[in-house]
C-alpha cells in the first residue's frame, strides 16, 4: 500500500481496537519510567490488585532528581531520597528492570533508551516525559504521557489515544559552519510558534536531516513538544540502521537484517500524503537564543530583540520583558550571563560534548562565571572521558559532572539563584524553569554555550571555530 | 476503578487567569514533583506567582478573596504548554477547579484533564474575553459548563464549547478513567502484541 506516512503505518499495526469513546487503543512497544511521574501510578495499581501487563517492555532509571555531584546514599535531599526509595520499592514489586544510580546504564531516560538500543524504528513508546519525542528520531512513535495514562500503559501495554494529522518539516539545503541542529529546531519553533504543532505530528526530513547523524536528530525531535507537536519523528535510514548496530537490546546477526528491513519498510512513502509541508532553508538558520520565556521567542544571533508590536503576542512578549529585563531593539549579542550549563535530554551526548569542548579547548571560563558540563549518562561520561573531553573541560573552568536532568528543570541541587542568567543548552526557558522564580534562562547549542562561558557574555560562536 | 462516574455538567463561580502560553512551570514550580503523591498538590497551584520567598501573598486571581470556592477556570491560548506532569491538572483540580475553558490547550495537558475527570473545552477569544470580563465585574456569576450539549450558560447567556467528540464521549459515558476499558482488551493487546516483529526480537 503506497501513499503512506511512517505514522500511518506505525499507528495502523500497533492499534488494538477502536474503543466506545471513538479513541483507538495504541499498543506502546516500549514503555519507559523514571523517579517524577510513576510513583502515584504504581500505588493506583496496587489500590486496584493489578500488575505490570508486559513487565519485560518496561524499563526504569533514575535521572530528573539525582544529585550530579555527591551521590552517596542516603541523598542529603531527603523528598529525593524518599522518591528514589519509592521506585526502587515499585520496580522490585512488580518486575521491572532498573538502571539504578550504581548501574552503567544509568542516565537520562532520553539518551539510555537510543543508547542501548531499546529504541527502535516501527515501535510505539511511552514515557511520562514531555521530551519523549526524542526517541522519533529513530522512526519512532514517542509519546510524552501524564501519570494516570502511565498507569494504564503499566496495567495493558496500551493508551487511549486520538490518531494526529502529519506536518512535513523538509529543512533543505545545508547549515553553515557553526550552526547545530539546536538551532535548526529553535528555528523551526520561532517560525511555526509554540502551539502550531497542536494537533500535529512533526515529520522532519530533507537534506540538512538527512545528513545529521542521530544524536543531531535526537535533538531536533526533542523539541518537537516545544512547538506544541505531541509528536516529532525522522524517518529511519542507513544513518539510523548504523547507529543501532551492535547495541545492547538490537538484534545480531541475521535478526539484524530481519530488523532493518523492517525498519526500512515502515518509513513514510514516497508519494505520502502529508496534511501541511513547511520548507526552510539551511543557509537561511544562524546561531540562534532565545530572548523570552518560551522557545519560540528566539532570534538569530546577529538580530535585534523584536518590538511587542512586531512579535505575534504582543502581551507575551510584553510579559517576557517584564521578566528577563532587556529593552527591545537591543542586539541579543552581548548579553550578559552568569552561568553555563551543557546538558539535558536535548544537548548532552557526545555529538554536544565533543562540539563545545572543541570550542572550551584551550581557553579559559571567564573569571565569576558559574560553568558545568553534565554528561546525559554514565556511558556519555566514560566515552568523554576516553576521549579526554572531561580534562578539556575542567582545564576550561568547568565542573565535570555525573549524569542527570540536572539544571535543566533544576529538581536536584543545581539552580540558579535569584536573577541570574543562564546561558543553556537545555529546552525550556519558562519562568522559574531552572529553580529560581526570578532566574532568566537563553536557550542555546552547546557550542554557543560553551563561548558565553569564555566571554561572560553572549557571543557568535562562529568567530571561535 | 469501582462505578462509572459520568461528568455531564460543571456548575459554579469562575476565576479567570489571563495570558498565553501558561506553561506547567508555571502552574507547578518542579521542587513540588518531588512529593510521593498527590495529595498535597492542592496548596501549590502557580505557587510562585501567589507567594514571595517569604511566603507572603502577591497579587494573584487564586489568593483573591472575591474568587474563593471557583470550580471553573478560564485561561487565554495553549494553556498548560511544556512539561508532561500530571502535577499541573492536578494541583489546580485539588484547589478545586473541576473544568477549565479556554481558547486552546496544549496537547499533554487536555488529555491529562481529560483521563482525570476534568473537562477543558474551549470557545474563541472574544468568547473567554467576555466571560473573563463577567467574572472580574461580578464574581458571584454562575456558570454551568454543560459537557453533554458543548455549550456553557451564565444569566441569558449561552456559549457554544468546542471539546474532542472523544474527550466529550469518554467524560459523558464516565469512561475518562481508562484502565478498566482498556484491560478489558487484553486478550486482543497480546494478539496485536504478537503480530509486531520487534515483540520476539525479529526470530526467523
Amino acid at each position: 500500500m503506497a501513499e503512506r506516512t511512517l505514522y500511518d503505518k506505525i499507528w495502523q499495526s500497533h492499534t488494538v481496537g477502536i474503543l466506545s469513546t471513538g479513541q483507538t487503543q495504541l499498543f506502546i512497544g516500549l514503555h519507559l519510567i523514571h523517579e517524577i511521574t510513576t510513583a502515584p501510578a504504581f500505588d493506583m495499581l496496587r489500590e486496584n490488585g493489578m500488575d505490570v501487563a508486559f513487565p519485560e517492555r518496561t524499563f526504569a532509571t533514575v535521572d530528573h532528581i539525582v544529585p550530579t555531584d555527591i551521590r552517596q546514599r542516603p541523598f542529603l535531599d531527603s523528598e529525593a531520597e524518599e522518591l528514589t526509595k519509592a521506585l526502587e520499592k515499585n520496580v522490585q514489586q512488580f518486575g521491572v528492570e532498573f538502571f539504578g544510580l550504581d548501574s552503567p546504564n544509568q542516565g537520562i531516560v532520553h539518551v539510555i533508551g537510543p543508547q542501548l538500543g531499546l529504541t527502535q524504528p516501527g515501535m510505539t513508546l511511552a514515557c511520562g516525559d514531555s521530551h519523549t519525542s526524542t526517541h522519533g528520531a529513530f522512526g519512532t512513535l514517542a509519546f510524552g504521557i501524564g501519570t494516570s495514562q502511565v498507569r494504564d500503559v503499566l496495567a495493558t501495554q496500551t493508551l487511549a489515544m486520538d490518531k494526529l494529522k502529519v506536518r512535513q518539516i523538509k529543512v533543505n539545503g545545508s547549515l553553515g559552519t557553526g550552526v547545530y541542529a539546536k538551532d535548526v529546531i529553535l528555528s523551526i519553533i520561532r517560525r511555526l510558534g509554540v502551539s502550531g504543532g497542536k494537533g500535529f505530528a512533526y515529520e522532519y526530513g530533507g537534506s540538512v536531516i538527512d545528513r545529521m547523524n542521530m544524536e543531531e536528530r535526537m535533538t531536533v525531535c526533542n523539541m518537537s513538544i516545544e512547538g506544541g507537536a505531541l509528536v516529532g519523528y525522522v524517518n529511519p535510514d542507513a544513518t539510523t540502521f548504523e547507529f543501532l548496530r551492535g547495541r545492547p537490546y538490537v538484534p545480531k546477526g541475521e535478526a539484524f537484517e530481519r530488523a532493518a528491513n523492517y525498519w526500512k519498510s515502515i518509513a513514510s512513502d514516497a508519494d505520502a500524503k502529508y496534511d501541511d509541508v513547511v520548507n526552510m532553508e539551511g543557509k537561511d538558520i544562524e546561531p540562534t537564543v532565545t530572548w523570552g520565556i518560551n522557545p519560540g521567542q528566539a532570534v538569530g544571533i546577529s538580530e535585534k530583540l523584536p518590538r511587542p508590536d512586531e512579535y505575534g503576542d504582543p502581551d507575551g512578549a510584553k510579559k517576557a520583558y517584564e521578566h528577563m529585563g532587556w529593552q527591545p531593539g537591543s542586539p541579543i549579542l552581548g548579553t550578559p550571563i552568569n552561568v553555563a550549563f551543557i546538558g539535558s535530554c536535548t544537548n548532552s551526548r557526545m555529538t554536544d560534548l565533543r562540539a563545545a569542548a572543541k570550542i572550551a579547548k584551550g581557553r579559559k571560563v571567564k573569571a565569576g562565571i558559574r560553568a558545568l558540563v553534565v554528561p546525559g549518562s554514565a556511558e556519555v561520561k566514560k566515552l568523554a572521558e576516553q576521549e579526554g573531553l572531561h580534562n578539556i573541560f575542567k582545564e576550561a573552568g568547568f565542573e565535570w559532572r555525573e549524569a542527570g536532568c540536572s539544571m535543566c528543570l533544576a529538581m536536584n541541587p543545581d539552580k540558579l539563584n535569584g536573577r541570574e542568567i543562564c546561558a543553556s543548552s537545555s529546552n525550556r526557558n519558562f519562568i522559574g524553569r531552572q529553580g529560581s522564580p526570578g532566574g532568566r534562562t537563553l536557550l542555546m547549542s552547546p557550542a554557543m554555550v560553551a563561548a558565553a562561558a569564555m566571554n561572560g557574555k553572549v557571543v557568535d560562536v562562529r568567530e571561535y571555530q | 476503578m469501582g462505578e462509572l462516574v459520568k461528568v455531564t455538567k460543571v456548575s459554579g463561580t469562575a476565576v479567570a487567569i489571563r495570558g498565553n502560553d501558561i506553561d506547567t512551570d508555571r502552574i507547578i514550580p518542579a521542587r513540588y514533583l518531588k512529593e510521593v503523591t498527590f495529595a498535597r498538590m492542592g496548596s501549590y497551584p502557580f505557587f510562585d506567582e501567589r507567594f514571595d520567598a517569604e511566603g507572603k501573598q502577591k497579587p494573584h486571581p487564586l489568593n483573591d478573596v472575591k474568587y474563593k470556592g471557583a470550580s471553573i477556570l478560564f485561561v487565554n491560548k495553549n494553556f498548560g504548554c511544556g512539561s508532561s506532569r500530571e502535577h499541573a491538572p492536578q494541583a489546580l483540580y485539588r484547589f478545586g477547579i473541576q473544568a477549565i475553558v479556554g481558547e486552546s490547550f496544549a496537547a499533554i495537558f487536555a488529555g491529562n484533564c481529560t483521563i482525570m475527570g476534568v473537562p477543558a473545552v474551549t470557545v474563541s477569544h472574544e468568547q473567554v474575553e467576555l466571560m473573563m470580563k463577567t467574572v472580574e465585574q461580578n464574581p458571584q456569576t454562575r456558570f454551568t459548563v454543560d459537557i453533554e450539549n458543548k455549550k456553557i450558560t451564565f444569566g441569558e447567556t449561552q456559549i457554544a464549547t468546542d471539546l474532542p467528540e472523544t474527550y466529550r464521549s469518554a467524560l459523558t459515558s464516565g469512561s475518562w478513567d481508562s484502565t478498566a476499558m482498556l484491560r478489558a482488551n487484553l486478550d486482543q493487546v497480546k494478539k496485536t502484541a504478537s503480530r509486531l516483529p520487534y515483540m520476539n526480537r525479529f526470530a526467523g
